[in-house]
């Protein structure tokens, strides 16, 4: 593949950036195994070998009954004792680092919920005695998929509302403005409430609503660098040359405006994050029962006899904000073109 | 005893020297000028009389102030010496005054700085001030906002701001360079004026040496950050001992444009042009004005001919070059090759546009830090030669560098990389790439240094010859526009007051106006009689 010399320089200064690009490596290490996490966390064993047969219970439902004549023909329980005994009469299997799904209730507990960490439950359990790492893994998953959706969802309307506002100007911007204090002055939690009474929110009707609000945040300052950016001199000399509309705002004002956008993106995918963890934290985010970092925080709130949770809570959120503003700090530096690497 | 004593000053950001074992002295009530091109270090050798360097500067060697070494010195030594021993006055005045506050707080804070007055002596001071600067009606506009001043009253409020505690050493640093050739005429006098009834001593900075020689008692010549030649004025510009002082003494634009053939086709014509602005008041943005940018101005460029189109800032010279390429909405007929561009769809417009392009003044803002300079250059052929390969594309845009004298390996470099004359030719390899009949030149010198003026305009010159252009050359700077232009076109509030023939325009000017900008451009003489603006 060849990249242009401008490709190579910004990815030479990223580099250069030695705590953004290894933010970037361990952010990425980490999300690639959450995207496998139910191959690392869940109450299903990898591999079955039952009667001479295979059988991947991760990836396929299994009757109960194939085990076992005593069973019924439901979906297998693999935690249930007499299943495993069944299995291991005929047979192996082998488990999962971490033998619970996020919504498994670990039933042997010898304390009660939430438990202590041990070396059956690593970070503990919460108040359902659900496993607080499975939990979490799952949770980091779900926060960040939902962050970047909306992120990229939201910058790319608010960077098309703010590019034709600055470009065009006049009546169009005084509109879309005027338009924009008064959709900015809607009160979005209320809203959300309401609406949490009507339906139950799933992710994407919360990410549908969501970026009701959030494609604003970028619009001011992509108009800005539009408004500037039409009067530039090589703006107008590409006009000159007979450049169209669009071309000019791509090639020309949009790469200034990223930079702006870029410096915007690592808080607004932070806060993305942050607003999906607070809305859980609320109880009006998820339904309940859904992996979430906020609903860790709510529970750390409420036993505080338990500082393994808030503990736990606090590590991962803060961990994931510092690594996407780190990562975004270093994005940020490529894009300047004064930086030399 | 001298009141100024530099020795062996240095100036450094981390590894990189910018002012090398500078040595001069200044003697109370006297001008001593630092001259050389941008990059020389004269402004910064300045800055550390004041220590008032950017931050990273590193500066070291003696630099005494009326007695007081300045480098190393206590904050409060050097309070005491910026603006009560030494005022400075900078190049650009609409940066220098704070856009928020009026002028008078402005010249008020600058003597209550150093001392106290009680509230009628500290008016009446300011009042003293700005009656002494030039600035007109004084008394009934210290609440003015810098914004509503003409950029020569701004520079005499700056002069005012310098002179507040009566100091013995004036720092000018370019104090013309922003401002029109009429204007800065003024404003030199002013400040000679000054300095002769005060007593004054200055360290002028300029990059002028017309200034230079008419005002100043001993130069000194930098380059690269040393001091090549220094002398009394008259000495060195009469015999140079140094070859980069002969180099920029040669410097300016010289000869004359190549005689037209008087059978040269028309290429641009503009009859009865008009630009006008409305201007809108209250809630409802009623109209309550016009401004005539442009009033009915007739141009004519044939192949091969430059235009001259000289005037002061707001003359509206500029607004013509734009409403001729359709920039701008204009009224009037505009021609361009004989057809004529009012009510052309814009996909025919934009077809005509490979025939007729724009250079810009400044070559910083005039080229997109984003891209590399091939992908600036291919801009155009991207538009209007869309069935070119890529690799005929790369030979045009090498040859487009080529003809404007860059080597060929500077398309995949960017413009940051290239020197105020070098992005200039890559702002003329842009506009020539597409093998234009008639290109507006917008200031194409006014941000350049004079060696660097002088090599930009004899290279337009040969691409004049070359391809039979049509320019329209759009300056303030008359020296340049003589050895340019064909014809000449005075303008003066968006009318033409004097045209004609270059030669016999500048040689017997007809019209009041136009012999003072020549007063002002060539002997920088200001005018009384009040025809310019002040």
């Amino acid at each position: 593949m060849t990249l242009s010399p401008l490709t190579r320089r910004r990815l030479a200064v990223f580099r250069a950036h030695r705590r953004g690009f290894w933010s970037l490596w361990i952010f990425l290490a980490l999300f690639g195994a959450s995207l496998f996490a139910e191959f690392i966390a869940n109450d299903r064993p990898l591999l079955i070998s039952f009667d001479g047969h295979w059988y991947m219970p991760v990836l396929q439902d299994i009757s109960e009954d194939r085990f076992g004549p005593d069973f019924l023909p439901t979906e297998a329980d693999y935690s249930a004792p007499d299943v495993q005994a069944a299995i291991r009469a005929h047979g192996w299997m082998i488990w999962p680092a971490i033998p619970y799904h996020y919504d498994t209730i670990v039933l042997n507990l010898n304390v009660p919920a939430p438990a202590p960490p041990s070396w059956q439950n690593l970070l503990g359990t919460d108040d359902q005695a659900r496993d607080v790492l499975s939990r979490v893994i799952y949770g980091f998953r779900l926060s960040v998929l939902f962050g970047f959706t909306l992120t990229i969802i939201a910058s790319a309307i608010g960077i098309a509302a703010g590019a034709i506002q600055g470009y065009r100007g006049g009546l169009t911007d005084l509109l879309f403005q005027r338009f924009i204090e008064i959709w900015s002055g809607m009160p979005q939690l209320y809203l959300l409430i309401i609406l949490g009474s009507v339906i139950a929110p799933g992710f994407w009707i919360l990410l549908g609503f969501l970026l009701l609000f959030s494609w604003m945040s970028l619009t001011g300052v992509v108009r800005a660098e539009f408004l500037r950016g039409r009067n530039l001199e090589y703006v107008r000399a590409a006009k000159a040359l007979g450049v169209s509309d669009i071309a000019v705002m791509w090639r020309h004002i949009l790469p200034n405006a990223m930079v702006a956008t870029l410096t915007f993106l690592p808080f607004t995918l932070s806060g993305s994050v942050t607003i999906l963890a607070s809305l859980d934290f609320l109880g009006f985010g998820l339904p309940p029962g859904s992996p979430s970092l906020g609903e860790l925080v709510s529970q750390g709130k409420n036993n505080l006899q338990a500082p393994w949770l808030g503990i736990t809570a606090f590590v991962v959120l803060g961990g994931v904000l510092t690594l996407l503003i780190f990562i975004g700090e270093a994005v940020r530096d490529a894009f300047d073109p004064r930086r030399m690497p | 005893m001298t009141l100024v004593t530099v020795e062996n000053l240095n100036v450094a950001f981390g590894p990189r020297h910018v002012v090398r074992d500078v040595g001069f002295t200044i003697a109370p009530g006297e001008v001593l000028a630092l001259v050389g091109e941008s990059g020389s270090g004269k402004s910064l050798t300045a800055l550390s009389l004041l220590q008032l360097l950017p931050p990273g500067a590193a500066c070291t060697g003696q630099a005494v102030l009326d007695g007081q070494q300045v480098i190393g010195a206590p904050p409060r030594a050097l309070r005491r010496l910026r603006g009560g021993v030494a005022g400075m006055v900078f190049q650009e005045p609409t940066n220098s005054l704070n856009p928020l506050a009026r002028i008078g707080a402005q010249v008020a804070e600058a003597i209550t700085l150093h001392r106290r007055l009680p509230a009628a002596g500290l008016r009446a001071r300011v009042v003293e001030l700005l009656d002494e600067v030039g600035f007109p009606d004084a008394r009934d506009r210290l609440d003015a906002f810098p914004h509503q001043l003409s950029g020569g009253q701004r520079q005499r409020v700056m002069i005012a701001i310098a002179l507040a505690n009566d100091p013995k050493l004036l720092i000018a640093d370019e104090p013309t360079t922003a401002l029109d050739v009429t204007i800065q005429a003024q404003i030199l006098k002013l400040l000679a004026a000054r300095k002769a009834a005060r007593g004054l001593a200055m360290l002028l900075i300029s990059h002028d040496l017309s200034i230079v020689r008419r005002y100043a008692d001993r130069v000194c010549v930098m380059k690269d950050g040393a001091i090549v030649e220094a002398g009394r004025v008259a000495a060195v510009f009469a015999t140079p001992a140094h070859p980069y002082t002969r180099m920029l003494l040669d410097a300016e634009p010289r000869g004359r444009p190549a005689p037209l053939p008087s059978d040269a086709p028309e290429v641009m014509r503009g009859e009865d042009v008009r630009v006008h602005f409305a201007i809108n008041h209250g809630i409802l943005r009623r109209t309550v004005g016009v401004v005539r940018a442009v009033d009915g101005v007739n141009v004519t460029v044939r192949a091969g001919e430059t235009v001259g189109l000289v005037g002061e800032s707001g003359s509206g010279k500029s607004t013509i070059g734009f409403a001729l390429l359709r920039l701008r909405e204009a009224q009037g007929r505009i021609a361009f090759l004989g057809q004529d561009l009012a009510g052309l769809p814009p996909r025919v417009l934009r077809r005509l546009r490979a025939g007729m392009q724009i250079v810009f003044q400044d070559p910083f803002g005039s080229l997109s830090p984003r891209l590399s300079v091939g992908e600036i250059v291919a801009e155009g052929l991207s538009v209007h030669a869309r069935d070119l390969s890529a690799a005929q594309r790369e030979h045009r845009v090498a040859e487009a560098l080529d003809t404007v004298g860059l080597p060929g390996d500077c398309a995949v470099r960017y413009p940051h990389e290239f020197s105020g004359g070098q992005r200039q030719r890559i702002a003329i390899a842009r506009a020539m790439v597409l093998k234009p009949r008639f290109v507006v030149l917008d200031e194409p010198t006014s941000a350049l240094d004079m060696s660097v003026q002088a090599q930009i305009v004899a290279l337009l010159r040969e691409l004049q010859q070359r391809h039979a252009l049509g320019y329209l050359f759009i300056s303030h700077d008359l020296k340049v526009v003589r050895a340019m232009a064909h014809r000449v076109m005075v303008l003066r509030g968006g009318k033409v007051v004097e045209e004609g023939p270059a030669e016999a325009l500048f040689a017997h000017p007809r019209e009041d106006y136009t012999r003072a900008l020549m007063a002002a451009a060539f002997a920088l003489e200001a005018d009384e009689t009040g025809v310019v603006a002040t």
